[in-house]
């Protein structure tokens, strides 16, 4: 195994280079397009269910399915890596819509009762008060999204394009171990180190949170 | 700090980091936008032709070509629509099976035997805006292959030695095969062979083979490369209708990028290629697992090719 | 028609030949039988695995770090590359890919096992044990009946993940849904990756309501869980059961 990687370091680098960014970008644009789409199910109540169902129906498309299904949609070229970024966010919308809308519905209450009585504006209540009591469910969202991103783009080197994924294809072509395992260790890795990253940032940003905490 | 300002503060790395890790985590936007001295190869998803793709790649890289790999795209329906809309611009193939593919109905017309009347009947039906370049000498054709004990229950030296049995065999091979002209629908038309089942497994890789030592499959499509067939004493049937014809290593390229320096570093590869060096080198990849880009150097270096 | 509806209509014709839909040989129901097979399957294997840890741990409060963090780490393995692993060391065959799909299954099922018995009222199981009742009938009786919601949104859950993922089984070689998407990816064939899109995606919106079905069926009225929606109606009184904000991903699928 120590010779696979020796011997392949510049492939394996830029695979985990490809993986990284195909596995983040998408949680991002989920993100930017879950917000406003969470927070209008807030305003319009009526708006919740079909965002819940549209999301769970977009979830269960298989990932294969997406990643050949769209170059069809959308006139990106057959091998582009924007087809895995394009399937990969509407993967992350349909899981963050559901999470951002549940954590600010469950944050009404007294609190933005309060923050209402006190003349805050409707946009000012929600970036100074709904956002940040909901942030430990967003972030609780956006970490499984992230993995699951993760995950999911190795999928995509069945189609050409897989970060990671690349050593699980070549493993099976030539029956071969090292490849994957260091794919499924590298893999695993990203994954905690994301995890983490975001809890830190959760924890960065949400300081009342721990104090006076049981 | 409160936390708006932590909010924003995020945002703000957000928003940099995104446009910043697009560009520069993306060495592999759509080809075709690389300068005129860029050329995009592709391959298909197998290991040889990913030896193949490297071998062309690092030849042109020696002589200053700037090269952009796609390997591992899929089946050649899948890299010609890429080669096609221009994702990539060349990939190593083989002329008679680019025929048959390429032809109406996927059907190749009986009296073209020999390369040369290949790559004739080939240049009338390339998509348009490609070429194809030098034939090589080296060949890897398709086979269907059995095991020992199943060539001498049945009595198996050729293709038509099948026609009787198949209606109690199972053939095994990638998922395409099933359609394709150079497959199942080719093994009716031309020989009568109809086969029990088909079982879609890989491309003449590891699935496909350890079914058939199982005995999960009892005939399967390998390459005549495959170090495999002599380890493990697989028996190739002949093919005498040359249904899967001649098979020679024949790069397709876009006309565009076919400047006379990435056409003569091509032609060389191709030329110094034989199916004797081909079979050699692809042990290398995949028995002794060495990495598919050190082998091609070990070739060109061989070859005074770089 | 509008130039772009036709297109979109091409897209229908693999689902629209009828001899695609013969019962005969492998066509579309033997594809669905077989994907719902290794969907069923799998999660019947990992409930019996994760369940009893998952009421174990969640009883006992005994290595609930352990448990966690194995949940955590199974969610990150990248169901691809355990395909592979196992398909490499073990052979082609059912096997590989049940295994690949129970570990991606346990996760979410531990995890929302053990969150389940963690929220049920303390002084609820305090009643139980006062009432005489032993250790398992405590569990049984009075703690799992009050976390069936969580638990049950876990398995719901998880059901979803491998009816999507039970797709990757074509790859090697195997049968299910994923062959219309492997195949027609094979042969550039548009419409038969589509209509397994479909399928997969309308058979999992099925396998969901069923399993909503028995959620309602299974789980008592009283404790259904404090959904959303309940909130949103008794906004006009406080609700004193509502203390912190929720940190776990409850009812968020996958």
């Amino acid at each position: 195994m120590i010779t696979y990687i020796q011997g392949n370091q510049a492939r394996i680098l830029s695979d985990l280079g490809q993986h990284v960014w195909l596995s983040l970008l998408p949680v991002l644009v989920g993100v930017v397009l879950a917000l406003p789409a969470g927070y209008l199910t807030v305003r319009y109540r009526w708006l919740y269910q079909p965002v819940v169902n549209l999301g769970g129906i977009l979830y269960s498309v298989p990932s294969l399915a997406l990643f050949v299904v769209i170059p069809a949609i959308i006139p990106v070229g057959t091998l582009s890596p924007l087809n895995i970024v394009v399937a990969l966010s509407v993967y992350s919308f349909a899981l963050l819509a559901r999470t951002v809308a549940d954590a600010l519905i469950s944050v009404q209450g007294e609190t933005t009762w309060a923050a209402a009585a006190m003349g805050f504006r409707p946009l000012r209540q929600l970036f100074g008060v709904e956002l940040p009591m909901a942030l430990p469910v967003m972030m609780a969202g956006l970490r499984v999204a992230t993995v699951s991103n993760i995950s999911l783009v190795s999928v995509g080197a069945i189609i050409g394009v897989g970060g990671l994924g690349d050593l699980f294809t070549r493993g099976l072509q030539l029956s071969y171990l090292a490849p994957i395992i260091v794919g499924i260790v590298l893999s695993v890795l990203l994954a905690a180190v994301c995890d983490s990253g975001i809890v830190l940032v959760q924890r960065w940003l949400t300081p009342w949170t721990r104090a006076g905490a049981r | 700090m409160p936390s708006k300002t932590k909010l924003a503060a995020v945002a703000a790395t957000v928003a940099v980091l995104l446009p910043l890790s697009a560009c520069g985590g993306n060495p592999t936007t759509a080809g075709s936008s690389g300068g005129s001295s860029t050329i995009a190869i592709g391959s298909a998803n197998f290991p040889e032709n990913e030896l193949l793709a490297e071998m062309y790649a690092q030849a042109l890289e020696a002589k200053g070509v700037t090269v952009q790999r796609h390997l591992n795209i899929g089946a050649r329906e899948r890299y010609l629509a890429a080669l096609k809309d221009g994702s990539i611009n060349m990939v190593p193939e083989y002329n008679g099976a680019l025929l048959a593919a390429l032809s109406k109905g996927g059907v190749v017309p009986k009296d073209i035997n020999t390369a040369d009347e290949v790559n004739q009947a080939l240049k009338k039906v390339l998509p348009a805006g490609t070429e194809i370049l030098q034939s090589s000498p080296a060949e890897d054709k398709d086979t269907l292959s059995v095991m020992p004990k199943t060539a001498g229950k049945y009595h198996l030296k050729a293709i038509p030695d099948l026609k009787p049995v198949a209606g109690k065999l199972v053939l095994g091979g990638p998922p395409e095969f099933a359609k394709r002209y150079q497959g199942v629908v080719g093994l009716k038309s031309v020989y009568g062979v109809v086969f029990k089942d088909f079982k879609p497994l890989d491309v003449g890789g590891p699935l496909t083979k350890a079914a058939l030592t199982k005995g999960d499959i009892d005939v399967a499509n390998i390459f005549s490369t495959d170090p495999a067939i002599r380890t493990d004493h697989f028996v190739v049937l002949a093919d005498p209708k040359n249904l899967f014809g001649a098979q020679n290593v024949t790069p397709v390229i876009a006309k565009s990028k076919a400047s006379s320096k990435v056409v003569s570093a091509i032609n060389a590869v191709s030329a110094a290629l034989t199916t004797k060096s081909l079979t050699k080198y692809l042990t290398e990849v995949q028995v002794d697992k060495k990495d598919p880009a050190s082998v091609a150097k070990e070739f060109l270096d061989a070859n005074h090719l770089d | 028609m509008p130039a772009p509806v036709v297109p979109m209509l091409n897209y229908f014709a693999y689902l629209f030949d009828g001899g695609h839909w013969s019962l005969a040989g492998e066509g579309i129901p033997d594809r669905l039988l077989q994907h719902i097979a290794y969907t069923l399957v799998t999660l019947a294997i990992s409930a019996v695995i994760a369940l009893p840890v998952g009421l174990f741990i969640g009883h006992t409060n005994r290595g609930a770090f352990l448990a966690i963090n194995i949940g955590n780490a199974g969610r990150s393995l990248p169901t691809f590359g355990l395909l592979s692993l196992m398909v490499v060391l073990v052979g082609i065959g059912t096997l590989p890919v049940i295994v690949a799909l129970v570990v991606l299954a346990v996760p979410p099922i531990l995890a929302s096992t053990y969150a389940g018995l963690r929220s049920v009222d303390r002084s609820a199981v305090d009643a139980a044990i006062g009432m005489g009742m032993r250790p398992m009938q405590v569990l049984f009786r009075a703690e799992v009946p009050m976390a069936l919601p969580l638990i049950v949104s876990g398995l719901r859950s998880a059901l979803l993940q491998v009816c999507a993922t039970a797709t990757v089984a074509a790859y090697v070689g195997l049968g299910g849904l994923g062959r219309l998407l492997i195949d027609g990816l094979s042969t550039n064939d548009y419409p038969q990756v589509f209509a397994g899109a479909v399928l997969v995606a309308v058979l999992a919106v099925l396998l969901d309501l069923l399993s909503a079905a028995v959620e309602r069926a299974v789980v008592s009225p009283g404790v259904r869980e404090r959904s959303v929606r309940r909130t949103r109606w008794r906004r006009a009184r406080p609700d004193p059961t509502n203390e912190d904000a929720p940190t776990s991903p409850v009812g968020i699928s996958g």
